[in-house]
């Protein structure tokens, strides 16, 4: 599917709602085993068990070498994929407040 | 993208966990939520262009960020401190306008100029609503969140547009969601129409962090909300630390700052002593001194704790002036320092600060300042040490040109204030006609101490040069500050002008 920054996806497997951080073209973005997409039509479909490991609320998943980067705004329990291969959560900076 | 995403997602998470405490009332994520839906829902049918908020902090200062966000309108605050007639004319410019304003305010509010107009307790309880349903923000990329009026210390003021990327690419690159502990409370006291008091906002939000308003600043009542709060962070315009510090001074009681875990600064520059001081007084806070512009976003660098705390008495000259840098810039911006035929300066080299990353707008209405590269250029002028520490050295737009060379009023202010009598001083050019420029200095003095004006050019001649000796020295009462403690460069000159 074609990514673009500050695009919402939805799982069509589980609740998992992302949006686009970082990622352009055309890319194959799946939760739970399959592909995501931009609206939710009909029932939800099953789950891959291999894909079921789940997302977190507020967390940032990308690709080994960053070039696809999603922001978690609602959880499911699908695993989130690009071209079958797990995102990873990015790990937290430790920036002070300032505001 | 939508700045509504950061409500929403708190609101998703723990809808009944604190957000905000106003005057020892509470509310929370989940009602905030649902009023910013009723309010877009109002602003819709009014048909307004712009959601405007006149007055102090307040939860209606919230409801209306959020609720112009999911409505698709920009948000345009005014400053409640400016008169009738300078009021006036700017929401003109907001014209139709869905405007929310204090009662005295809004008898003076010109004909027809609102579509619609409330009060702050009016749109609280027209948008008061339990349930959040269901709202579709416009995820317009290229749409306007937020519209500030700069303090227009020259003419008329300029509207800084901050869009929704903008905002959120700093708020989502900079702030881990939820990442606040329940217990955590953070102290707002700068003014909504200030883009402190909107990153202020969305950041706490985002990290869950309850924010406490304070909406009248005086050190008293800073002091005693952080204690009856148990607040755990604050952030303070320079003036207000400044103040704090004068009045447990003076007061000499041991505050109670207990919960205080973090205090960060930034908003105009910071008197080294000032700085020093309260690092002694509150050796448990973890300091943060952050530098930002209106145009890109909030913070752009920071001075963080650790390097407050080894820079603090450390012998060696170079690690303890870092106190006075503003640190290092956020890992999602790139700066640079340009000189003035627009070639990329080396460590240690003066010139101007360029900025670049998603959170940069540098954009004014109908102006658009980045280069095609994205780099907006700041005008502060500074350089960046061998160890990446950015040094600021003033506005370029203040440099005065004496006989063609160029002098920043910072480096003779840092050497009139190293003067024992000197309590506050400032610098500007004059026309000259041997010069074009020469300096000028307006000294504030400590009470009950007398100073020569000779004697404080004997000084500069002999810290600097003959060139940087201020020509004119006039002892005033005060200096003209603005209410975000800004130096009005303009009325100092004024000072000067018979």
């Amino acid at each position: 599917m074609q990514l673009k920054a500050g695009t919402k996806l939805h799982s069509s497997v589980c609740d998992t709602d992302v949006m686009v951080i970082k990622g352009s073209g055309d890319v194959a973005l799946t939760c739970g085993g399959a592909e995501m997409v931009t609206a939710r039509t009909g029932a939800p479909g099953q789950i891959d068990p291999g894909f079921a490991s789940g997302t977190a609320m507020g967390k940032r998943y990308q690709t080994d070498d960053g070039s696809v980067e999603l922001l978690c705004i609602k959880p499911g329990k699908g695993t989130l994929a690009v071209h079958g291969v797990a995102l990873e959560i990015k790990a937290a900076k430790a920036l002070p407040s300032s505001d | 993208m939508n700045i509504s995403l950061v409500l929403q997602m708190a609101a998703d998470t723990f809808p009944d966990r604190i957000a905000l405490t106003h005057n020892g009332v509470h509310y929370s994520y989940g009602r905030l939520y649902a009023s910013a839906q009723a309010a877009a829902a109002h602003i819709v049918e009014s048909g307004a262009a712009y959601v405007s908020y006149l007055g102090e902090s307040s939860p209606a200062t919230v409801v209306a960020l959020f609720g112009a966000a999911m409505a698709g309108k920009p948000f345009a605050p005014l400053n409640y401190r400016l008169t009738v007639p300078e009021t006036n004319r700017l929401i003109e410019r907001l014209f139709p306008v869905f405007l929310i304003t204090d009662l005295d305010k809004a008898a003076s509010v010109p004909d027809g100029a609102a579509r619609v107009l409330m009060t702050g307790p009016e749109f609280l309880a027209a948008t008061a609503s339990e349930e959040p349903g269901e709202w579709d923000a416009p995820q317009d990329e290229e749409g306007v969140a937020v519209q500030l009026f700069t303090s227009g210390t020259t003419g008329e003021p300029k509207a800084a547009l901050l869009r929704h990327q903008n905002l959120l690419g700093y708020v989502l690159g900079t702030i881990d969601f939820a990442s606040a502990e329940e217990d955590e409370a953070t102290l707002v006291s700068v003014p909504p129409y200030h883009i402190a008091g909107i990153s202020a906002i969305l950041s706490s939000i985002y990290a869950m962090r309850r924010i406490v308003q304070l909406p009248q600043f005086t050190p008293a009542e800073w002091l005693k909300q952080c204690c009856e709060q148990s607040v755990t962070n604050a952030f303070v315009v320079p003036t207000m630390l400044t103040r704090i510090i004068a009045h447990i001074d003076e007061t000499n009681e041991q505050p109670n700052l207990q919960a205080l875990r973090a205090l960060a600064f930034g908003g105009g520059k910071m008197p080294l002593p000032v700085v020093e001081r309260a690092l002694t007084l509150f050796p448990e806070v973890a300091f943060a001194n952050a530098y930002g512009l209106t145009e890109t976003s909030s913070t752009i660098a920071l001075l963080g704790p650790e390097d407050h705390r080894e820079a603090h008495n450390h012998p060696d000259p170079l690690v303890a002036r870092r106190l006075d840098s503003v640190g290092k810039p956020l890992p999602t911006v790139e700066v640079e320092i340009r000189g003035e035929d627009g070639s990329v300066l080396g460590p240690n080299e003066l010139g101007e600060v360029f900025v670049r990353g998603p959170q940069v707008s540098g954009e004014y209405q109908g102006r658009k300042l980045t280069d095609d590269d994205g780099w907006f250029p700041t005008r502060d002028s500074g350089f960046i040490d061998d160890h990446g520490f950015l040094f600021l050295a003033g506005r370029i737009d203040d440099v005065i040109v004496r006989g063609g060379e160029n002098i920043s009023p910072g480096e003779v202010e840092k050497v009139l204030r190293s003067h024992d009598g000197v309590e506050d001083v400032a610098v500007v050019g004059v026309p000259s006609v041997e010069w074009g420029e020469t300096l000028a200095a307006a000294v504030v003095l400590k009470p009950a101490v007398t100073v020569t004006a000779q004697e404080l050019q004997d000084l500069v001649r002999k810290q600097l040069r003959s060139s940087r000796v201020p020509e004119h020295i006039r002892f005033v009462d005060a200096l003209p500050y603005n209410e975000m403690g800004k130096l009005l460069r303009r009325n100092v000159k004024a000072i000067f002008a018979d």
